[in-house]
């Protein structure tokens, strides 16, 4: 609207949309706070905590200390990166070939690849499993990775390959009219032009891995547990324990909302298959 | 550009994307359906005879069955029409010229990057905990007796925060899609004489009829497949009240070790997820024509 | 160099023949224009001479060498794109300088070129800067500072202008026909625009659903139209085109007559007619006149100070030399 909007109306959207976008983030800043306080602390009234008691970082080491929470976290980064940069060996080419060289199959192909994400992993539970039970893979890095990126294929190579189309063919086509040779082309015009959407296309795809808590929970246990598995333990009661809670879970969490908060567009790109403009 | 040449290289840059899903789909589906017709406890070594549909019998009438579709049903229903329709409210106010949208947006979408183990715990111990928990200490201040929210109602209660989680995705979409809005054609009904509330029935919605598909649809989907959010909060209890179809696979494959009833169940899920995606599909395939 | 010719071309869509086969002659130095309505093919005839399309049929010779099966990037020609087509990630210098790098151009060799095309075309000072922080004039003239380093044995420009807006249009037609006379180097321009094919061309060539209806200099096809098609679309306002009893009379199907060759009296004429809308440009005045018996309104041209409103009779007489007879098929009648 290019009519001057009243100031009166701007500020009751702007605290109608704060109050309920506050209430949204509260959980989040909430563990922020007990993070920084002590077990006793942790579990008195809401007021009290905020105002009576003091700050601390003690919950931070008492994590590390019970259970080891850097290798947690270095399981976490090795599991998102590997299934990240493997996914992206197997999909550049792939998308490549399918904005490039578009053929009849080429819509049918890219759509029965997306219907292989759609699949639900509780249906695949038992023979993976088995599989990895056989292959020595339980509780492996290795075995994780390899599945994070098949999960997360499909969602890579269309990212990609929307990112590959969004180029204009015509600067392609004046690069071959100013001699490039394909390889040329590839190199200096081609890459250049596509390395943001290849940023955003792994930005997504590490935090979907970083977050995924079905595989990372029936095929871990102590060595390979990345941070998902690693939060879950926490469930069993152990008498107090919210201000580890809180320190372990914004440490978890911390890597992945910062992430998000520069992926908000290739959210909607990736995960609607371009249903959605 | 599409000589035979480039047809042949491009054939080869597809080809090991296209080996590994397809090994990926095929060799684990085949192993589950195959599973599902033999008699294999994990727990009683021998041999696994062939059984036809005695496990999907014995699956489909047990119980728990009926009370897993049921929660299913109720949970993606339940999250559905929460983050549908809050979606749409979200978009249309974040829609609105304010101060500070930027900020006001990141709170609003930052519950879905968090992981569901965390969004469980944080929820059941901070929160929704009768003793500790803010909901308890809410009410006792103003004096009500503190609702046990996992005891009275588990569903409930997970329903809510799976909404809290997914409520941001579908704000983001519905809001991209508003955003998409040709403001002229606003204009053009004002001036006509619509006032907002037609506006919104004859213009907005319409328009956002098909993200609002897109939405339900792929959020179907992923809700059919909630784990680990039952998983740290009730372990689909108390007795089977939080239990979905993919919690029960899951206590049947690996909890009961039952490989043969689990695949069963497996198939039946898969089966179900695959009407919704026939539909999804039909969706992205008009999308990829245009 | 740079004399294009063609021979039997033709070009096919799968099942659809978008270009029958057809012969043209482009001399060394001409500038040459395709122009026709939308859908025409002249495009895809300019992309066939580019080598961005494969001919279906036919031969494409390049300084006599037949240059059918050759790459783009073998054929000496240097493209303008209607997008401009720069590369986004790179300066406005190394946009000029890629195509003397793929060259594998010495490097004070490819300095000297971009520096002397930097300042034909007003470039110098934005060398480096990126094409998205320039205007669209600009962009244009990087995309013609890319093509004109190459020294190629001819330019081939597709709908350059028709990204600019109306001001800025004229002064780059003007810049385009000044850099032809300067570089004498063959030009072959498609545009759907018939003023820009007038003033800047050598040949034109008129083209309607792939075949050429007629080649010839601006002047040739404005005097001397080969058939309806023709005269309907050179010139502007519109040839009036009148069939019928008036028609009969001058022994052809149809005639055509040329607003500005048809004069204007409030007292006696040949035809007697009702002004309608009128267009005063103050240098000329366009009537629209309704005519008895006649289908369509006259266009007619006259001069500024002429006093004729909304229904007033008029009375218009055609100068007898320059009405355009035409047959039943269209075709011009001597």
């Amino acid at each position: 609207m290019a009519r001057a909007v009243s100031t009166r109306s701007k500020v009751l959207n702007t605290v109608l949309a704060g109050t309920l976008g506050f209430l949204m983030f509260f959980p989040i800043l909430w563990i922020a706070i007990l993070a920084f306080k002590t077990e006793g602390d942790a579990i008195k009234a809401p007021l009290e905590i905020l105002f009576d008691t003091g700050w601390t970082t003690e919950s931070f080491g008492a994590v590390q200390a019970r259970s080891d929470y850097f290798k947690h976290f270095s399981n976490s980064v090795i599991i998102s990166l590997g299934s990240t940069f493997l996914g992206l060996l197997i999909a550049i080419p792939a998308a490549w070939a399918m904005a490039f060289v578009p053929a009849k199959h080429t819509k049918n192909v890219l759509m029965w690849m997306l219907s292989t994400k759609m699949l639900p992993p509780v249906g695949v539970l038992v023979p993976i499993y088995l599989l990895f039970r056989d292959f020595g893979l339980l509780d492996s890095r290795i075995g994780l990775v390899f599945v994070l990126m098949m999960i997360n294929l499909p969602i890579i190579i269309w990212m990609l390959y929307t990112y590959f189309k969004e180029i204009p063919a015509e600067i392609l086509e004046a690069a071959r009219m100013d001699g490039a040779s394909l390889r040329d082309e590839v190199l200096y015009v081609l890459t250049p032009m596509a390395i943001p959407g290849m940023a955003s296309t792994i930005l997504l795809n590490i935090i979907l891995a970083w977050n995924e808590a079905f595989w990372t929970l029936n095929l871990t246990a102590a060595n390979a547990a990345p941070l998902t598995a690693f939060i879950a333990s926490y469930s069993s009661p152990e008498g107090l324990f919210y201000a580890k809670l809180s320190a372990a879970s914004v440490m978890a969490i911390a890597p992945i909302l910062i992430m998000g908060w520069f992926s908000q567009k290739q959210l909607v790109r990736g995960l609607t298959f371009g249903a959605v403009k | 550009m599409a000589t035979k040449a480039s047809r042949s290289s491009a054939r080869l840059m597809i080809s090991p994307a296209v080996v590994l899903l397809l090994g990926w789909m095929i060799v684990p589906l085949s192993m589950t359906v195959y599973f599902s017709f033999l008699r294999y406890n994990l727990l009683q070594p021998g041999t696994n005879p062939f059984i036809g549909w005695e496990n999907y019998y014995w699956f489909v009438t047990d119980p728990s069955f009926r009370a897993a579709m049921i929660n299913t049903l109720v949970l993606v229903g339940g999250v559905l029409a929460i983050t549908t329709i809050g979606g749409i409210l979200f978009a249309l106010l974040l829609d609105r010229p304010m101060f500070g949208q930027g900020l006001i947006r990141i709170m609003v979408i930052a519950p879905f990057f968090v992981m569901p183990t965390v969004s469980g715990l944080v929820w059941k111990n901070m929160f929704m905990n009768p003793v500790n928990g803010i909901f308890g200490h809410l009410a006792q201040t103003l004096g009500m007796q503190p609702l046990d929210f996992f005891g009275q109602i588990p569903l409930a209660s997970i329903i809510f925060i799976v909404s809290w989680q997914w409520l941001p995705f579908a704000t983001l979409i519905l809001l991209t899609a508003l955003q998409s809005l040709d403001q002229e054609q606003l204009e053009a009904a004002e001036m006509d004489g619509a006032n907002w509330l037609s506006r919104f029935w004859f213009i907005m919605l319409p328009h956002l009829a098909r993200a609002i598909t897109v939405v339900i649809l792929i959020q179907t989907i992923f809700l059919l497949s909630i784990f680990a959010e039952i998983l740290v909060t009730t372990n689909g209890g108390p007795g089977t009240a939080t239990t979905n179809l993919t919690y029960l696979i899951y206590v049947s494959s690996l909890l009961q070790y039952d490989v043969g009833m689990g695949s069963a169940g497996g198939v039946i899920a898969i089966i179900l997820a695959n009407i919704v995606a026939v539909f999804l599909m039909r969706m992205i395939g008009k999308n990829l024509d245009a | 160099m740079g004399h294009i010719r063609l021979k039997n071309v033709k070009k096919s869509f799968g099942d659809v023949t978008v270009i029958p086969p057809l012969d043209l002659e482009i001399e060394d130095g001409e500038f040459v224009v395709f122009v026709g309505p939308s859908g025409c093919g002249k495009s895809t005839l300019l992309r066939l001479i580019a080598g961005l399309e494969d001919t279906t049929g036919g031969t494409i010779e390049i300084d006599g060498k037949d240059a059918t099966a050759l790459p783009p990037a073998k054929r000496g020609l240097a493209m303008v794109f209607q997008s401009y087509a720069l590369y986004p990630h790179m300066s406005v210098r190394k946009n000029i300088a890629f195509p003397l790098r793929m060259a594998g151009l010495p490097r004070e060799e490819q300095e000297k070129r971009i520096e002397s095309a930097a300042r034909s075309l007003n470039l110098t000072d934005y060398l480096d800067r990126r094409p998205g922080q320039l205007s669209g004039g600009q962009r244009q003239r990087v995309a013609i500072g890319r093509a004109i380093v190459r020294e190629p044995a001819a330019f081939l420009f597709d709908e350059p202008l028709s990204n600019l807006d109306a001001a800025l249009r004229v002064g780059m037609r003007l810049e385009i026909s000044e850099l032809h006379k300067r570089l004498a180097t063959t030009m072959v321009y498609v545009t759907h625009d018939q003023v820009e094919a007038m003033t800047m061309a050598d040949k034109i060539v008129v083209l309607q659903a792939g075949v050429i209806e007629q080649v010839g200099s601006p002047l040739d096809l404005y005097r001397h139209p080969r058939n309806l098609f023709v005269a309907g679309f050179i010139g502007s306002p519109r040839m009036n085109l009148i069939e019928g009893p008036e028609a009969a009379r001058h022994n052809a199907h149809t005639i055509g007559v040329r607003p500005e060759h048809i004069s204007v009296s409030q007292d006696s004429g040949a035809w007697k007619g009702t002004v309608g809308v009128s267009e005063h440009l103050g240098s000329d005045t366009f009537f629209h006149v309704t005519i008895d018996g006649f289908g369509e309104p006259l266009t007619v041209r006259a001069g500024g100070d002429v006093d004729l409103h909304y229904g007033d009779t008029i009375y218009l007489t055609p100068d007898p030399a320059l009405i355009h007879k035409f047959d039943k098929q269209g075709l011009r009648i001597a």
